[in-house]
């Protein structure tokens, strides 16, 4: 008897084929994003706000309610969305970049208003569309277009770290690191997203999702290496694990 | 019906509310913090939102978020905050949402002053942002107008689907005049507008690619993208039948002023004082300065009328462009200006207009 244990999630466009580099960690990152939103019957609700650089490009694929916020802007625009759509399922997917750098002032403070949405934050510390620039969470001595001796921190100050960070603030409800370096991770990733979008359709407030991934392409290294640098540098640097879950 | 006294600020915000305006996202700058205060107060009896921006960036993204999801949205600044918000306008233009956005407009560049100005005029009607997107930009000369275009303007956001500027100036958001509201759209006309907007606004779609909702500011495709302005160009065409414009006494006018806004309110009084004198004098005021009312200027009598005199309070001159590609150089343009928040005196607009035509005082 045929049993079916596996299909692609249908928040993915049934005739889209990846098209991010070898090893880029955003197709995981949408699937997961995709089977959370089915499991809790949340995707005709959902809409996304995309940041600029290579999460934009999700726009290319997902069958669901999205838009594009100006680098940077998606908490603002969020926060626009999810206050006149109280029952919609929102969500931002932004960069390190856009986060971290030229949003970070609408990124934290979404957070300190507490506004009832969950930023999903893609964490490889580079400017990946762009080529390959410093990020804020570029590590220390690592090489970036822009850093070419790599990151001083005489010069450059250090890793940028938003979940230790936002977790000063009293607002937020849920932070939390994860990664999809491993089997085990990406499950660990979906549980925690399903939790975030769970807190938020229950009305508790801001959760942020950070997860860890690599940038073969502007890490310079075979997806295989780029993992281990990822296992053994990036997550050295941003520890794994729930900063924050008020339940 | 009766009329209420109010302060401009607070009758433009009041107006928008009457239109369905159901949310609002602003950050504090001088001469307008009444029209975020009066929505912090009002929009909560409506079942609105008031939400106080971070910046001027963040509050135009706001209101980009809120229209995208089909609602009534606003923000409001002024000069140097309007131009925070240059990014989001841009976006807003790029994929089709219809907000209002006011200018207050004080005296500029930099952080200018605080005192009203028009110097704001090339960038409202010719590039409020990157990409060479256009909008409607109302003008409005009294507390009145203020409001009567305001109501007007998210009709007209609506109808095109693009972002709609009103350009005022400190004046108009301080001063206080008796106003005649328009009527309050009921709840009902209010989500009515909202659901019209469904099939493109961000509010959840069942799951369905070909009519999933998708705000997009921009496309990868070049071809696409040329559509796109292709498209847009066609609607800003379609504004020539949008004109507003106020001729007064321009017949047999042989000196015509060409002003907006509280300029040009000050200018007509003048032209009053100036008729009395048995001075041929009249007024063309653009109510939209964009699109502009380039055909007032054209179809003038050029064998009778002597001078354009361009009254405006910004140094340079600003909307003299626009004039002048109405006039066409078929007269000379005199201008009588003033900047840097100062306010152009009646007597200074009489002076020029009698030495023009060779009379003392």
């Amino acid at each position: 008897m045929e049993q079916l244990l596996y299909k692609r999630t249908d928040y993915i466009q049934e005739d889209k084929v990846s098209g991010f580099c070898p090893g880029c960690m955003h197709s995981t990152a949408m699937k997961v994003i995709g089977e959370s939103l089915e499991e809790l019957g949340l995707v005709d609700k959902s809409v996304s706000v995309l940041g600029i650089g290579c999460c934009g490009l999700h726009m290319d694929y997902m069958a669901a309610d999205t838009t594009t916020a100006p680098h940077g802007r998606a908490c603002a625009v969020a926060t626009g969305i999810k206050r006149v759509s109280p029952d919609s399922l929102v969500y931002t997917y932004q960069g390190d970049g856009d986060l971290a750098s030229i949003g970070l002032a609408e990124t934290m403070s979404a957070a300190n208003r507490g506004e009832n949405f969950t930023v999903i934050f893609i964490n490889n510390g580079i400017y990946g569309m762009t080529g390959g620039q410093m990020a804020p969470t570029t590590l220390v001595g690592m090489k970036a277009t822009t850093a070419p001796n790599g990151r001083n921190p005489e010069e450059h100050g250090y890793p940028m770290h938003v979940c230790e960070t936002l977790d000063k603030l009293t607002a937020p409800h849920f932070l939390v690191r994860t990664s999809l370096n491993t089997p085990g991770n990406v499950l660990k990733t979906k549980k925690y997203i399903k939790q975030a979008f769970q807190y938020q359709m229950e009305g508790k407030g801001f959760s942020m999702i950070e997860i860890m991934t690599s940038c073969p392409t502007n890490w310079g290294l075979n997806s295989i290496k780029a993992l281990d640098y990822l296992e053994d540098s990036m997550i050295k640097e941003f520890p794994l694990g729930v900063v924050r879950d008020l339940g | 019906m009766a009329r209420t006294f109010m302060k401009g600020s607070e009758a433009v915000a009041e107006a928008a509310v009457r239109a369905g305006c159901r949310f609002f996202a602003g950050y504090p700058i001088t001469p307008q913090n009444e029209v975020p205060e009066y929505f912090a107060r009002r929009l909560p009896e409506v079942d609105g939102v008031f939400v106080q921006g971070e910046s001027e960036v963040a509050s135009i993204n706001m209101v980009y978020g809120a229209a995208s999801a089909g609602v009534r949205s606003m923000t409001s600044s002024s000069s140097p905050g309007v131009s925070l918000k240059s990014e989001g306008i841009s976006y807003c233009a790029a994929a089709r949402i219809p907000m209002v956005y006011c200018n207050f407009q004080r005296g500029g560049p930099g952080v200018g002053a605080i005192q009203p100005a028009q110097q704001d005029y090339l960038q409202a009607t010719k590039a409020s942002g990157n990409g060479g997107f256009e909008m409607m930009v109302l003008a409005p000369s009294t507390v009145q107008e203020a409001v009567d275009l305001t109501y007007k303007a998210f009709d007209l956001a609506d109808r095109d689907r693009n972002p709609v500027l009103l350009l005022a100036d400190g004046v108009i958001a301080t001063v206080m005049e008796p106003v005649e509201l328009p009527e309050m759209k009921s709840d009902e006309e209010v989500q009515k507008i909202r659901d019209s907007k469904y099939s493109w606004a961000c509010v959840g779609h069942k799951l369905d690619y070909a009519n999933r909702s998708w705000i997009q500011p921009g496309q990868w495709d070049t071809v696409k993208m040329q559509k796109e302005n292709e498209i847009a160009e066609e609607l800003y065409k379609s504004w020539e039948k949008d004109v507003m414009v106020e001729e007064y006494e321009v017949d047999d006018a042989e000196i015509v002023i060409a002003s907006y806004g509280i300029s040009a309110r000050i200018a007509k009084s003048a032209v009053e004082i100036l008729r009395k004198e048995g001075i041929k004098v009249g007024l063309i005021r653009p109510i939209t300065v964009h699109p502009f009312p380039y055909k007032s200027f054209e179809n003038l009598d050029y064998s009778r009328v002597k001078t354009i005199l361009d009254v405006e309070m910004s140094i340079p001159a600003q909307m003299i462009q626009d004039v002048e590609l109405g006039v066409k150089g078929r007269c000379p343009i005199e201008t009588c200006l003033v900047s840097g928040g100062n306010i152009i005196s009646r007597e200074a607009i009489i002076d020029k207009v009698r030495a023009l035509v060779g009379k003392e005082a």
